[in-house]
């Protein structure tokens, strides 16, 4: 009888067994369901309403140095034979490589976990989150503004097998609700929740704070680019963090010369302390990586001082250490990534912050952001959704858009104060999600501005 | 398959979607990665589903599962209508979709070779041959080349009539050499940055790269960046390569054009446009010499099909011409909203997400300025910059800064020193409207994108640009201190 693919989800640690157990040689299976649905608004009402069910199971397969990697998400018995004799061809004619990464360890796993895992979030129904975005909405209509954003809910399972012995599965869940409100003469304002919780998101609260920037950025007007001491807000400290874990968090980025983290120096002021846990329940856990390597605490940064890098199991067997559980699905040529970051609180208040600032600008997001010279950390990217002059310790107006250019580890340097509370902040796309104080920084160079008479 | 179809289809009806459509889409992929080397990855990918899209009342609802059984598609088209419902308790207008006629019709990519039945063996060749030629150059610290095939085959049917097969055939390939020193890490690649060039067609696409040809050269320019002149901070002229005019007429043409951000439907995320409806017709987006369409027949870019996903046969239309704004990529939601109707720019990344307005090739005409070395014989002195590294732009498509690869000095109308680190800034009309040059035909290349991201959950998607090498006046280079 040929299993049905709803009833191989149920189990996905049968699943990776039969699928090991139908490979001649060395192997590691992989597998990945994810039940997904998310409800979009725009014009302040729903205008997308999507949800997903898939599970894809992935195979490596490894033989006197050879290695082939297939993939279906055909999961019934007819599907499993046929990913495992495409990924034995292809290893058979692929070429060897004698430094193809060793299949992690047997006791390198992270055995059975569902840290992060609500079932109220998993079992949320499409009225729920229409719910919510309708909450978003009438915070919207209530200041007069137009709301657009996203209530997302999520279940997902990991579960890795090896021949080795190694067996690593975490199942866990995920609700955002993110909204951009906009009013007249293109105010904006934003905000964002996310949890692991469902029950943790307050959409009225996300409406309100959302509503409130929108009607604050009325009136934005042209401000010169230069530099400027600002206030960042956690939306924008965590992007930062997210480019500064692509550009150069990873080993592989270090052994290939493209980070700025080189080990014992240090790289930013003496009040930063930045860290990956993936076991951290105030943030977004993941207790495996791909490779079924249990996901452990690195500190990154501490006191301003390159302290760690993260590593999966090629880098790790090359600089002689464990893995640290940072692995992305095989094949990777772009080597371990960081996406459980958390950054230490200090000791400031915004207000605090901003009473601090004689002239300077208060930057709650940063939009488009992009690597300039990963080397050296310098990224570029716009202010967006409520950007405001500070002058005197006061917001005095908002203002039009500026594009920063920015050598981040040397602005992280001038860090003057650090937020005492900490914020978890959803990636927009990358999945390298952040709990982070705000910042305040002197000196951030702003490069450019959209100018009114240019349609801003 | 039919069956799936009609029972998808009566399902909905039954369960009192006004409108509905399934998408029953098998993507099958085969990649080869050499590095430094040794074989760093070889893999082949295959995913299949079915997504159902149905207009309950006005409202929208969709669901997508991986499982193809008339039990499943069953249940999935009751949770689309289910969710329909849920997106009625905000719905605002109805969803009125336009009268494009239901398409019954096939169509498939031309190849001339199957990428599918070339041997790795062969793959491997072409690979290992690009890397001893990079290896060859003295200071390259990492060698990475990428061949890749696609093939997609998709059913489309909805409840008016249309039933349409496509398969859809993709080839790729690119090689890259860095190089780093003490505070430089520098990288050139061919043809193309981001994974090289990618064509809708066969594997005679990546023959036609001659990869190995070009990995010395690109390896010794790769180390002699380390110590070549830094970008200088000034206003200039500056003439721009094909393959990055690409990405430009791309952030800056091809994303606000979609008529879904204007209407605010991507505030959230991708964000809006300064192309707003009351400027159609109406906005000088460039020179006069600036005329860019959206062509989803061009013969290889990687946005050519034969039908969109909402079945809407593909098309070339105008969107500056002589300069003027004149059209957007719409789909049959929003095209009758200006009162046209879809000219087939809906398409969805895969089986388990919805259509969006995407890019097709979004291609700027070639002009009359020769080929390129004829436009740096014309320049007295400004920068010739090549290959894109870094993009960032507003979410209204008006501030832009991109860097590159490499560049030169143009001096006296020929290329002098090497500079490092190049890039420039604008905003979008007045940086198209100092375009006073664009090569001719010759010069003219059709480059695939095959990393668009759009949407909610984001969808990466795969679009072509069709440009020659051009030349901007009054440009801002060098940005920040760094």
């Amino acid at each position: 009888m040929v299993a049905s693919h709803t009833d191989r989800r149920a189990a996905p640690d049968e699943v990776v067994d039969l699928a090991l157990r139908m490979v001649r040689g060395d192997a590691e299976v992989l597998y990945l369901s994810r039940d997904a649905a998310l409800t979009r608004f725009a014009g302040s009402r729903i205008h997308q309403n999507v949800a997903e069910h898939d599970a894809t199971l992935r195979l490596r397969v490894v033989d006197d140095g050879r290695t082939g990697v297939a993939s279906t998400n055909r999961l019934d018995d007819q599907g499993l034979a046929e990913v495992v004799a495409r990924a034995q061809e292809i290893c058979r004619r692929s070429a060897p490589n004698p430094d193809q990464p060793p299949l992690a360890a047997a006791d390198a796993g992270c055995g059975e976990s569902d840290l992060g895992f609500v079932t109220a979030t998993a079992e949320a129904a499409p009225d729920r989150r229409a719910d919510g975005a309708r909450a978003v909405i009438a915070a919207a209509q209530a200041a007069n503004l137009v709301a657009s954003g996203a209530f997302s809910t999520e279940a997902s399972t990991i579960a890795i097998a090896n021949t080795n012995g190694l067996r690593s599965q975490h199942a866990a869940t995920q609700a955002k609700l993110l909204t951009v409100m906009t009013g007249e003469d293109r105010a904006s304002g934003y905000a964002q929740a996310i949890s692991s919780d469902i029950g943790a998101i307050d959409a009225g609260a996300v409406g309100e704070e959302a509503a409130d920037k929108a009607v604050r950025s009325v009136g934005a007007t042209d401000l010169e680019p230069g530099e400027y001491d600002v206030i960042l807000e956690e939306y924008a400290v965590q992007t930062v963090l997210e480019y500064l874990s692509y550009a150069g968090f990873s080993a592989l980025a270090v052994e290939e010369g493209r980070s700025f983290m080189e080990l014992g120096k240090q790289v930013m002021g003496a009040n930063v302390c930045i860290w990956d846990d993936g076991n951290d329940p105030t943030g977004l856990p993941t207790a495996t990586d791909f490779e079924g390597v249990a996901k452990h605490r690195v500190d990154l940064v501490t006191d301003g001082v390159a302290t760690g890098l993260v590593h999966d199991t090629a880098t790790a067997r090359r600089a002689g250490v464990p893995s640290t559980g940072h692995a992305l699905p095989a094949p990777n040529t772009f080597g371990p990534l960081a996406w459980n970051l958390f950054m230490a609180p200090g000791s400031s208040s915004k207000e605090t912050m901003l009473s601090s600032i004689d002239r300077g600008l208060w930057v709650t997001r940063f939009h488009y952001v992009n690597i300039v010279h990963a080397r050296k950390g310098v990224l570029t990217g716009m202010t967006k959704d409520g950007t405001f002059l500070i002058e005197h310790g006061r917001i005095v107006r908002p203002v039009r858009n500026l594009r920063f250019t920015e050598e981040i580890p040397a602005a992280f340097s001038r860090i003057d104060a650090i937020g005492a509370q900490t914020k978890m902040v959803g990636a927009e796309y990358s999945g390298i999600n952040a709990r982070v104080p705000a910042l305040r920084i002197g000196r951030f160079s702003f490069t450019g501005a959209t100018a009114a008479e240019s349609g801003e | 398959m039919n069956e799936l179809v009609d029972h998808a289809l009566d399902a909905a009806q039954r369960a009192g979607a006004g409108y509905a459509d399934i998408r029953i889409t098998e993507r099958e992929t085969e990649s080869l990665t050499v590095k430094n080397g040794a074989l760093e990855a070889a893999t082949s990918n295959l995913s299949t589903g079915f997504g159902v899209r149905v207009l309950v009342d006005g409202a929208w609802g969709f669901a997508g599962s991986a499982v193809l059984t008339p039990r499943e598609i069953e249940r999935v088209t009751r949770e689309a209508v289910e969710i329909a419902q849920a997106s009625g308790l905000a719905a605002g207008d109805p969803v009125v979709l336009d009268d494009t006629p239901p398409q019954v019709a096939r169509y498939a990519t031309p190849v001339v070779e199957d990428p599918f039945s070339v041997s790795v063996d062969e793959k491997l060749r072409i690979l290992f041959e690009a890397d001893a030629a990079m290896a060859n150059v003295k200071g390259i610290t990492v060698r990475e080349g990428t061949i890749e095939g696609a093939r997609e085959r998709k059913s489309f049917a909805s409840s008016e009539g249309a039933r349409i097969e496509q398969e859809l055939t993709e080839a790729g390939a690119g090689i890259e050499a860095t190089a780093v020193n003490e505070s430089e890490q520098q990288v050139r690649s061919w043809p193309n940055s981001a994974g090289g060039q990618h064509v809708t067609g066969g594997f005679e696409a990546v023959r036609e790269m001659a990869l190995a040809d070009n990995a010395e050269r690109i390896a010794q320019e790769a180390v002699a960046l380390l110590s070549a002149t830094d970008c200088p901070s000034e206003t200039t002229t500056l003439v721009i390569d094909s393959s990055q005019m690409a990405l430009q007429v791309h952030e800056s043409c091809g994303h606000p054009i979609e008529l879904d951000r204007v209407l605010g439907m991507e505030a959230s995320f991708a964000g809006t446009s300064f192309l707003t409806l009351d400027k159609l017709g109406k906005l000088t987006y460039g020179s006069e010499l600036v005329n860019i369409d959206a062509d989803a027949t061009a013969p290889g870019g990687l946005g050519t099909f034969g039908f969109d996903d909402e079945g809407v046969p593909a098309q070339n239309v105008p969107i500056i011409s002589g300069g003027q704004f004149v059209g957007y990529l719409t789909s049959r939601e929003t095209a009758p909203i200006i009162g046209r109707r879809s000219m087939g720019s809906s398409r969805a990344s895969g089986w388990n997400v919805i259509p969006l307005i995407r890019m097709t090739n979004v291609n700027l005409r070639p002009g009359e300025a020769g080929t390129l070395d004829d436009l740096i014989a014309d320049t007295d002195d400004g920068l010739f910059i090549s290959t894109n590294r870094s993009w960032s732009i507003d979410d209204r498509r008006l501030n832009f800064q991109f860097g590159t690869q490499v560049g030169w000095r143009i001096r006296n109308g020929k290329l002098a020193e090497m500079i490092k680190n190049p890039t420039y800034t604008g905003i979008t009309p007045e940086f198209w409207g100092s375009c006073d040059a664009i090569c001719d035909p010759s010069e003219w290349r059709l480059w695939g994108v095959p990393n668009c991201g759009k949407g909610e959950p984001m969808q990466t998607h795969r679009v072509g640009h069709g440009a020659a090498p051009a030349r901007f006046r009054n440009v801002r280079v060098g940005v920040g201190k760094w």
